[in-house]
């Protein structure tokens, strides 16, 4: 059996309580005290100490285990500007050739919804970065928030991607297995590696609950999970956020003693081997193609785009910040096509999402507002003065 | 289950939100099968009967028992003490309201019983003195009729609530729909402190309603936290009315303040988020609703401002200009400093009118469909205040959820709640 291991890093650029009179004032959109302070703090409690150890286990195991990182070109910013030991860690792995960096939106956005000029532009850039830190090109993609539909394996596919990793979504698999290779019915040629969201969960967001029937989680009990795999299927695919490691599920609840000692167990008791996107797609036979008509994601019950789209809030804040498209590429001013994209991470929308009012304590344990009425005015007043200051260039070109 | 309740003003003769709330949650208590004498010191006859027994209580002293209005399934009676004072005013404005009422009241004040009771200065005048009359004929009440708990609503019926646990031995609880610190910030009357202390001490139940007063009675009353729980406050539906006419004469927006205008409600915190929010935005007008001892202050502030033609007073408003007011407002503003619980932006949301309330208000902890800010904090009210403004989704959103958020928060569920307090102290 294989085991595909790929971590998720993101960091978002916060919003600053900017107000209305802010306006036409200034344009310091970003909380850069809170947004150090959170990466550092992440950095300290997560990325290094969890780097060390998949680096001892690749050292200790060699070609039987190895693992993928998608990290997001926001976060490669903010480690470069606030914690570049971070990216040399990173560097180290990635020198062990057991990491396959994979490619996604330079602003982990929601580009791929909207406009197919942004989003490979946003490829684009995300490439260039993972090649000059490094030195990989990309074979294998993954979409923010693994949103993928018929639309987006066709664009994904145009880029020369023939690997996408999504969701093992129940209501596209029915009764098949998420551990099986799969292929876009829109587009035959792409792979699609499914997450096996009850194996991931349950360490990414069970392992240190203490309601939880199998609290606690031991490595042995979770490779005795993996061992009950059907022996028919090919491979788990084990897709979480990394920082699961020390920072949502906290150093003392025992998680690092968990990730050291889980592959050591499957590969040498249960004969399991851990393999990038890259290689299984390589490998593995594709089972059956699977029709997406409407983007799937990895978020909530119901594995839809409602955490970022869909109440008034967020609709709308999505259309004015893509309506400054066409004139943003006109302008041809680099710090304001910069700051338009940071405005298009998805987190921003998160933040504007309803649905936690009923459900979901996840949407605000990350929600740095108070409501969604406060991040949607606050993403409003930016996206005022951004628009007033694309205006004075239109009227007085740069060249002047 | 009988229960024995002090309160201290009932519909239509209310001040505050005291009688409103005593009204909403008597009415839900008898649909959850209990049963009350409902005791208050002044009863006009007028009061919504609605299936409750009223008895007026004017002369129990000197006539026990003796009812002079009952409704006719005879489940909540209702008795009266009379008495000029209102609950939620400020002492300063008691005193001036007692010197009015001196002059009408003075041959009215004759007809108590001087001999079951005597007065010690003149009728109205001294607070404690009210308070401590209420309390002498709340024992009388206790000794003659048959309950099973003790209900008391404020402290100035707290004293009653001891006397009447005293006499009959049936458990007490009593219920914080404000405390002074609310009422009078950091300058609490050590007298009503103490009254309201003492009660708390002496109850078996402290009942809460907001998470806010909660943290008050703990942390500033010293009451052990185990005996306190909070029960949010419901809203009952309006009442059935013809819709009122609305016409407005200017193009702009409006934004309301629409509540007493004393330190409790916070006006001046409204009047500078006003012109924070004018000096960007020539699109809007302001309204500050209501009157109280900080009125003339706020004219003078806002004159200062040189903002009077875009902010206007309107005084005291009620009945259909109430109703009226809310139809006319694009915004209603709640900047209270402190507020127990707070009914008025419900009432806004009821009309479908965004609102923007401070943090400091019970009524911020049940409420999802609002936008909440510190009092104190200007800028985030003058930028709630904009955004609500010109950032239409919002207001779609609160036009969406708002009112339907508003039918949800129900007495009965205070009600229901209460009787398992009820229950669990019986069974103890």
């Amino acid at each position: 059996m294989n085991i595909c291991l790929y971590f998720q890093v993101h960091q978002p650029y916060r919003l600053a309580a900017y107000r209305f009179f802010d306006i036409g004032d200034h344009d310091r959109y970003f909380d850069e005290y809170a947004n150090r302070f959170i990466l550092q703090q992440v950095a300290e409690k997560c990325y290094l100490p969890a780097n060390e150890v998949l680096m001892e286990l690749i050292e200790r195991y060699g070609d039987d285990f190895k693992v993928a990182f998608s990290i997001s070109g926001m976060a490669l910013e903010q480690f470069k500007a606030f914690e570049p030991k971070v990216i040399e860690s990173f560097q180290k792995l990635a020198n062990t050739g057991s990491v396959e960096f994979l490619a996604e939106t330079w602003a982990h956005s929601l580009a791929s919804l909207k406009s197919k000029k942004e989003f490979e532009a946003q490829v684009s850039m995300h490439e260039q970065a993972i090649w000059d830190l490094f030195g990989q090109k990309t074979v294998s993609f993954r979409n923010t928030e693994l949103i993928f539909s018929n639309d987006i394996a066709k664009m994904v596919n145009d880029m020369g991607y023939k690997t996408m990793l999504t969701e093992g979504a129940k209501h596209i698999l029915g009764w098949r297995s998420p551990n099986k290779l799969y292929t876009s019915a829109e587009v035959p040629a792409l792979r699609l590696l499914l997450k096996n969201f009850r194996l991931s969960d349950d360490i990414a967001f069970r392992f240190s609950n203490r309601d939880w029937k199998e609290w606690p989680l031991t490595a042995e009990k979770y490779v005795s999970w993996l061992q009950q795999v059907s022996s028919d299927d090919d491979v788990i695919n084990l897709f979480m956020d990394y920082e699961t490691f020390g920072e949502h599920q906290w150093k003392e609840t025992g998680i690092f003693d968990f990730l050291e000692a889980f592959p050591g167990l499957a590969i040498e008791q249960a004969g399991m081997r851990f393999k990038t996107p890259g290689i299984l797609a390589d490998e593995l036979k594709p089972e059956t193609e699977l029709d997406v008509p409407y983007p799937i994601s990895w978020a909530d019950e119901e594995r839809d785009l409602t955490a970022w789209l869909g109440n008034e809030l967020q609709d709308e804040a999505f259309e004015k910040l893509y309506d400054l498209e066409e004139d943003i590429y006109r302008i041809k001013d680099e710090k304001l096509l910069h700051t338009w994209r940071l405005l298009q991470t998805s987190d921003h929308f998160y933040y504007m999402c309803t649905k936690w009012f009923s459900d979901g304590d996840v949407h605000k344990y990350f929600n740095p507002y108070n409501s969604p009425y406060d991040a949607y005015i606050h993403y409003m007043n930016v996206l005022s003065d951004l628009y007033l200051r694309m205006q004075s260039k239109s009227i007085n070109p740069a060249s002047k | 289950m009988k229960v024995l309740m002090f309160g201290w003003e009932f519909p239509p003769h209310i001040s505050g939100g005291l009688g409103t709330a005593c009204y909403g949650l008597t009415k839900a208590m008898l649909r959850s099968d209990m049963e009350i004498l409902f005791v208050v010191p002044k009863l006009y006859g007028d009061e919504p009967a609605e299936g409750m027994k009223m008895i007026s209580a004017s002369g129990v002293e000197m006539h026990p028992g003796d009812e002079v209005f009952q409704s006719p399934d005879g489940k909540i009676s209702l008795f009266e003490i009379d008495s000029t004072l209102l609950p939620y005013t400020t002492e300063e404005e008691y005193l001036k309201l007692a010197k009015e009422l001196e002059k009408v009241q003075h041959v009215k004040k004759l007809q108590w019983d001087s001999k079951t009771y005597s007065f010690s200065g003149g009728y109205g005048k001294n607070l404690m003195e009210e308070v401590k009359r209420y309390a002498i004929v709340a024992s009388n009440i206790a000794k003659t009729h048959d309950f099973e708990i003790i209900h008391a609503h404020d402290w100035l019926t707290y004293l009653a609530g001891i006397e009447a646990r005293k006499i009959s031995g049936k458990p007490l609880v009593v219920h914080m729909h404000a405390t002074e610190f609310d009422r009078s910030g950091q300058h609490v009357n050590p007298a009503v402190f103490e009254i309201e202390q003492t009660g708390m001490q002496a109850a078996d139940k402290v009942v809460a309603v907001s998470h806010l007063t909660r943290d008050t009675v703990i942390k500033k009353y010293g009451i052990d936290p185990d005996k306190v729980i909070t029960v949010h406050n419901g809203v009952d539906p309006p009442a059935k009315k013809a819709p009122v006419e609305t016409i407005r004469h200017f193009p702009e927006k409006i934004v309301t303040f629409l509540g007493r205008i004393t330190f409790q409600k916070g006006p001046e915190y409204f009047i500078e988020a006003a012109h924070k929010v004018l000096q960007r935005d020539g699109n809007v007008r302001f309204v500050m609703a209501g009157s109280g001892d900080m009125l003339p202050r706020m004219i003078r502030r806002v004159a200062e401002l040189d903002m009077g033609t875009r902010f206007h007073f309107t005084g005291f408003l009620r009945g259909a200009d109430v109703d009226r007011m809310y139809g006319m407002s694009d915004a209603y503003v709640m900047p209270s400093v402190s507020e127990p619980f707070g009914i008025s932006p419900l009432e806004a949301m009821r009309s479908n009118v965004p609102v923007i309330i401070s943090k400091q208000s019970g009524v911020a902890e049940v409420l999802k469909h609002a936008l909440k800010v510190d009092y104190w904090d200007v800028d985030g009210m003058a930028d709630a205040i904009y955004g609500t403004l010109n950032y239409p989704a919002l207001r779609t959103m609160f036009r969406k959820f708002g009112k339907k958020e508003v039918e949800g928060i129900k007495w009965d569920q205070a009600a229901i709640k209460l009787k398992k307090i009820y229950q669990h102290m019986l069974h103890e």
